[in-house]
């Protein structure tokens, strides 16, 4: 306990630490970047949560380039911020517009939308933000808490290890993707497989890149994500003719009653540990948190009969619980270096740029960064509940900002991003081609996000398989001892359940309709 | 032989051909192919083994892994019934790459205003309403707003006017 209290401390001194930066030419001396950056970052992440068809993944791809120039640590506490920003944002849409702002935030239209329909727009609102807010603290704790025991084991992990839990992960993902078990794992393999672009470090050959000396270091991290979640999503939505009709109806009395109160603390406490328990696992993150609350409040509630109908339950347990999968989601990326959800991966990739390789010697290491970033969570927090409640009406406001005028503007910064990386116009050709690529998996109901951390991992999972076969001296069996290597093999072994629970009701499913098939013959 | 799911169809062949176009580089052309054409087409990596991987062990591994799959996907899609393709949408698709690009090819020679506005109006042409009025507005706007923030205070090293014009 004392420990984390120190460890807490240390993170305060950094996220209110005075810095001499430059700006415009002019040297400012005691100048508070961490707290300014947070404060963007937040502010950032509740705008993109607000709008609709922006998502945290584009925008942190599209600022990469921008914190090139940050120091590390405000450089991650911005990129940090505009995740679980985008998670307060996202709820404002889907209060007052039906529409999912983040795509955590579908199952708040359900009931979020019916109050705003009965003039109770406020009460839902303040409702989403407080139980963010409450969630967002706990889970702060619950990093602070489970962070540095995880990464006093993962500092046994070798090579077979590692490689276990990638797979474990890239597993957890494809069960999460929706649509066809098989798709995603090709997805997956197709992800991998585009990681391994460039240079081979153990043997110098460079491999995949026809020539292109562009390619000789891998294709950019923040290229393929812009490509496939930021062009793509553009082009997406501009084909459907949109009439969004926003409630622009004067959202007055945000406070919530007695009543609410009553009614709510007992969902936002199980969204909350709900929420934290399904963000640490690999592949989870903010919205299986979400969809797995409200389900569950479904289930338990005495109001179930009014779900989907404005239940406040509805709002408050999928909102604190996206909140606290969104900030528990860091505890993986932070100890072991394995990214959960696409967001994460792209935390390595800043990371990664920044000079840091993500493991769980960085909370050794580097204890300013860690728990700085930690902290700033909480300051962030704060800031959230702020830039939500009193200002709520600047975010309605901007709601009713036409798409015709956001995506030049998203996509002018798109390339601005992917040109900056390199200075060169190739980064932009291969985002053209990702943007491409990935239009064509949505139209062909193949998801991108799992090829996203396919991507990443490619190249660290085949370093690490070549490690453990030599240790094993080509022994495939080493990741599969139960005796010497207990953590892997549990590792593979929850992976295997996982993809054979998954596969299960499909291949029910299939028995099924072959049953009905013959039947009906 | 039918196609009763276009969509899995589609999207097998495409892992197919993913997955066999990463194998047969990593592979290289076998050597008959190579004496007719006289030369080296596709000089491949070395394979190695299970205990010291050459380059072309994990790609050839997972790109057979994506081929199987894709082929399974494919079967499927002959034997039960799926949803059709969505239409494609190329006006949108077509200017928005067509945006992106130009921005990228005109940014060095002609600078970061001009290549913003040709972005804008480029971009603005995939939607489904066109004003003149208001696209050269948002194009104005974006260009000033770009030069204040990425070229004076992020100091990206972008040009702001043509070269010739400097």
């Amino acid at each position: 306990m004392e420990g984390l209290l120190g460890n807490l401390a240390i993170g305060f001194v950094e996220v209110f630490k005075l810095k001499t930066i430059t700006l415009l030419g002019a040297t400012l001396p005691n100048f508070p970047l961490n707290i300014v950056v947070c404060f963007i970052g937040v502010l950032l992440g509740t705008l993109i949560g607000v709008l609709p068809g922006v998502g945290p993944v584009a925008t942190i791809a599209m600022l990469l380039p921008v914190t090139f120039n940050l120091d590390p640590i405000a450089a991650l506490i911005m990129l940090a911020g505009i995740y679980y920003g985008a998670q307060y944002g996202g709820s404002t849409t889907a209060i007052l517009v039906n529409l999912p702002g983040e795509s955590s935030s579908v199952v708040t239209c359900l009931d979020g939308y019916q109050m705003a329909r009965q003039g109770r727009a406020g009460p839902a609102l303040a409702t989403a933000a407080l139980g963010s807010f409450f969630a967002g603290c706990v889970a702060t704790l619950v990093v602070a808490a489970f962070a540095p025991p995880l990464a006093e084991v993962a500092l046994k992990f070798g090579p077979a290890e590692y490689f276990s839990l990638m797979v474990l992960g890239l597993v957890s993902a494809v069960v999460l993707a929706h649509g066809s078990l098989l798709k995603a794992i090709a997805m997956v393999i197709l992800g991998l497989l585009l990681g391994l672009v460039g240079t081979d470090v153990n043997s110098g050959v460079l491999r995949f890149a026809f020539g292109i000396p562009e390619l000789a270091d891998g294709i950019g991290f923040v290229t393929v994500a812009m490509g496939m979640f930021g062009v793509a999503e553009i082009v997406g939505n501009l084909e459907y003719k949109g009439a969004r009709e926003v409630f622009t109806k004067k959202v007055t009395h945000l406070w919530p009653t007695k009543d609410d109160f009553k009614r709510i603390w007992a969902p936002v406490l199980r969204g909350t540990a709900l929420g934290s328990a399904l963000g640490i696992l690999p592949g989870g993150g903010a919205l299986l948190a979400s969809f797995g609350a409200y389900t569950l409040e479904k289930k338990v509630s005495k109001y179930a009969r009014e779900f989907g109908k404005g239940a406040i339950e509805g709002v408050a347990a999928p909102e604190s619980a996206n909140n606290a999968g969104a900030q528990t989601s860091f505890i993986p990326l932070l100890t072991l270096g394995i990214p959960s959800n696409p967001v994460m991966a792209l935390m390595i990739g800043a990371m990664m740029i920044q000079g840091i390789a993500p493991g769980p010697q960085v909370m050794s290491e580097r204890p300013q960064l860690f728990w700085g970033m930690i902290v700033s969570m909480w300051v962030g927090n704060l800031m959230l509940v702020v830039l939500n409640l009193p200002l709520i009406g600047m975010w309605i406001k901007l709601l009713t900002v036409p798409y015709r005028f956001l995506y030049p503007s998203i996509l002018l910064f798109m390339c601005i991003g992917v040109y900056s990386i390199s200075n060169q116009p190739f980064d932009a050709l291969l985002m053209a081609f990702f943007g491409l690529l990935g239009y064509v998996c949505v139209k062909l109901e193949c998801e991108p996000a799992p090829s996203i951390l396919g991507f990443i991992l490619g190249p660290l999972m085949e370093e690490n398989l070549r490690r453990a076969m030599l240790l094993s001296r080509g022994d495939p069996t080493v990741f599969v001892d139960p005796v010497h290597k207990p953590i892997s093999f549990g590792f593979l072994l929850v992976a295997a359940i996982l993809l054979v629970v998954i596969a299960l009701p499909a291949l029910r499913k299939k028995r099924e309709e072959v049953f009905v098939a013959e039947e009906q013959t | 032989m039918k196609i009763k799911g276009p969509k899995d169809f589609w999207a097998g062949l495409m892992f197919i051909a993913f997955g066999l176009f990463f194998v047969a580089v990593a592979v290289g052309t076998p050597e008959f192919l190579d004496r007719i054409a006289g030369q080296k087409l596709i000089p491949g990596y070395q394979f190695g083994s299970a205990v010291r991987m050459g380059p072309a062990y994990f790609p050839i591994v997972l790109g057979g892994l994506l081929a199987f799959l894709g082929a399974l996907v494919l079967i499927d899609s002959l034997a039960e019934e799926g949803p059709k393709v969505p239409r494609f949408h190329f006006r949108p698709l077509i200017f928005i790459i067509a945006s992106c690009l130009a921005f990228a090819y005109l940014l060095k020679p002609l600078g970061l205003v001009i290549a913003g506005v040709v972005l804008v109006f480029v971009g603005a042409f995939g939607g489904h309403e066109f004003k003149w009025k208001e696209v050269a507005i948002l194009a104005v706007v974006l260009a000033i707003f770009s030069v204040l923030v990425f070229v004076y205070a992020l100091t990206l090293p972008f040009p702001i006017w043509p070269e010739f014009a400097s």
